[in-house]
């Protein structure tokens, strides 16, 4: 195996958000509840879940969009915490947003949406180099120079995807956090966005966070996968070993329920079904948060929370009985 | 006879900007006890197609021509005291977001009860009993505790099993389920697809199932129509849809979407932009985005061609390589 170069640490990283319960009550809702992974350089790590498992915020705390409860985010070997270490890597690492139609702004033309980040970031000289600057990114995705002067309501949902990339392209980043950049796309124009997200990556050097629930999707453009459940990590492995193999019960039961394009196999599909919604996580199940649910659940799981351990090389899976079921 | 038979459907929309022709010359059978998917991405017409049979549209839309069968009755030019009796009792609808399709305001029992009331001969206790029956038949624990709550009291799928109690509560012959579970996560969609499935073998009814999600498709439909920019570009069996795909429009989605199959290869999208309704193109609608087009097909609709006894295509390709069993045909064949 080739040896990976870390780009991105995260360890025991928890965001919790105040909710205000009564009048003067509040209580923490763990979103992100100690989880730790690493991101290699140059590959794409899938973050997928079901709503409100807290994946779009560890995106979003990872790049400290919102300020970390606990824990460390280590970019590039420096750890991210003073203001100015955090000025320093929003150069580094940028974000593309899930829904095309609000991550606009509507009174800005292309042309000043793109060229944002770098009249914030002072990245452009003058005028003229800045004007070169956004045609070079808007070529990039695939964009004409002539949709600079027009602005975001005149495009399709495909294109101001394209307009939102180049925004985050423009201060040359390594890192890129793509939080469900797909979802509100049509199919036909999905495949498109998915295909120049492999380009850029390889023209550029990118390394990806690519959040997503569809995960036909993110099999595809993953080099790895973590699966997550109410804040929690429960599995991380290589995209493949985690489609063909998946050892928590939860991936298992997720896995299974996707449903395939092919009739024939549709219908020979064994699924797993869980019975049940997702616990609020202001009223997470003590230890395992996924015993409620899980049809392999014992005693010892509503105890203590599984650590998150390696099973196989480059496999974790926090689950008590992992050895046992599988 | 089929229970439903659309007709040359034709559904308009006038807007400041221009008519637009959101369904264009739609017609299909539908038999007893089968599901039909109808798939096609956004602006396509495959909702309108739904809510022209249920007649439901909004107030700047309208049928402007075609007919709609239902059990022989013909739906299209019929009075409200008709449709009063088809809706709800024969042909019932579910949408796609469980969220803002019940009223939050009153109980989810109250709802449910309403509905039963309208649609039946029960007085209100019966009603009451009734719901708690069709609760716990789409699997809700605790149906007596559920009903007493509101709709902000219940998940998303919980809201979507009791839009189909609702639904279901009058037995309807068909019960038209458009994007049903596009606002749910997937483990909860397996658990409503399973249970549609298990219903409609139960009960014996015909879905129309609209969806833009091909795997939804592939597991619960008998029979599939592909529409593009208000028309049907390709009709059959599920196995013939994704094995045997002959229109363009068609080929060039199941290449668009990842699979196991094409692990590690870049997907092969369909280029250009989605259709403008108000500038069409002359003649096929998906002509500018597709690499076979001809130069017939910038200037002439392809009419529907038989392909096999459980296929039709409307797409001049196949008549260049003599595809075609011959012109029009039966709806469904």
């Amino acid at each position: 195996m080739p040896e990976h170069q870390t780009l991105v640490e995260v360890q025991g990283l928890k965001e919790y958000f105040q909710i205000n319960t009564g009048f003067f009550r509040s209580r923490p809702l763990k979103a992100v509840d100690d989880v730790s992974f690493t991101i290699h350089k140059g590959e794409t790590l899938g973050l997928v879940g079901e709503s409100g498992c807290g994946k779009t915020t560890v995106g979003r705390t990872l790049l400290h969009l919102y300020k970390p409860t606990a824990g460390k985010i280590i970019y590039d070997g420096k750890e991210i915490e003073s203001r100015e270490s955090i000025r320093e890597y929003r150069r580094k690492a940028t974000m593309v947003f899930q829904d095309p139609y609000s991550s606009l702004n509507p009174r800005m033309t292309v042309s000043d949406i793109v060229a944002e980040p770098l009249d914030v970031h002072h990245l452009t000289a003058n005028a003229k180099e800045r004007h070169e600057r956004v045609l070079e990114l808007m070529g990039l995705v695939g964009l004409n120079s002539e949709h600079a002067s027009r602005y975001a309501h005149e495009f399709s949902g495909g294109q101001r995807q394209r307009i939102g990339i180049a925004r985050a392209l423009a201060v040359n980043p390594e890192f890129i956090v793509c939080d469900e950049p797909v979802s509100a796309l049509d199919v036909s124009i999905q495949a498109q966005v998915i295909n120049m997200f492999d380009e850029l990556q390889d023209k550029l050097g990118l390394t990806y966070l690519f959040i997503a629930h569809d995960l036909l999707v993110v099999r595809h453009i993953s080099d790895r996968i973590a699966v997550m459940y109410l804040g929690r990590m429960v599995e991380l492995a290589d995209a493949k070993e985690i489609y063909d193999h998946p050892l928590h019960p939860y991936s298992q039961s997720l896995l299974s329920a996707v449903p395939l394009p092919d009739p024939k196999i549709a219908r020979a599909n064994k699924r797993i079904m869980l019975t049940g919604d997702i616990p609020s996580p202001l009223n997470a199940p003590t230890g395992c948060p996924f015993r409620t649910r899980c049809r392999y659940a014992t005693a010892k799981c509503a105890e203590s929370m599984p650590p998150f351990e390696k099973v196989a090389d480059g496999h974790f899976v926090a689950c008590h009985r992992v050895k046992e079921i599988n | 006879m089929a229970l439903l038979e659309v007709n040359n459907l034709r559904t308009s929309f006038f807007t400041d900007a221009g008519e637009v022709k959101a369904v264009d010359g739609v017609s299909f059978f539908l038999e007893k006890g089968k599901v039909l998917g109808i798939v096609g991405e956004s602006g396509s017409g495959k909702s309108v197609t739904a809510y022209s049979i249920m007649q439901i549209l909004a107030p700047t839309g309208k049928i402007v021509g075609g007919s709609v069968k239902f059990d022989g009755r013909e739906l299209v030019g019929a009075g409200e005291d008709v449709l009063r009796t088809i809706r709800g009792n024969k042909i019932s609808i579910i949408f796609q977001d469980p969220m803002t399709s019940l009223n939050p305001t009153y109980t989810v029992g109250h709802q449910l009860e309403e509905a039963i009331l309208l649609h039946t001969n029960r007085n209100r206790k019966q009603a009451r009993e009734r719901a708690r029956e069709m609760l716990e038949l789409v699997g809700v624990n605790e149906p007596d505790k559920r009903l007493r709550q509101y709709p902000f009291e219940h998940s998303g799928g919980m809201r979507q099993r009791v839009m189909i109690a609702m639904a279901l509560a009058c037995e309807p012959d068909i019960l038209i389920a458009d994007e049903p579970t596009t606002a749910l996560d997937v483990t909860i969609q397996a658990q409503i697809l399973e249970l549609m499935q298990d219903l409609q073998r139960k009960m014996g009814m015909s879905i129309i199932l609209i969806t833009h999600d091909l795997g939804v498709v592939a597991q619960m439909c008998d029979e599939v129509i592909v529409m593009y920019a208000g028309g049907i570009c390709e009709q059959g069996t599920a196995d013939e849809i994704f094995y045997n795909p002959k229109h363009e429009y068609t080929k060039g989605l199941m290449r668009s979407i990842p699979t196991v199959g094409n692990d590690g290869q870049r997907l092969q999208p369909i280029t250009g932009t989605p259709i403008d309704l108000l500038n069409m193109p002359k003649g096929c609608p998906f002509a500018p985005r597709c690499d076979n087009a001809m130069k017939i097909c910038l200037t002439q609709r392809a009419e529907r061609m038989q392909i096999n006894a459980d296929h039709a295509a409307a797409c001049w390709v196949n008549v260049r390589d003599g595809l075609n069993a011959g012109k029009g045909g039966e709806a469904n064949a």
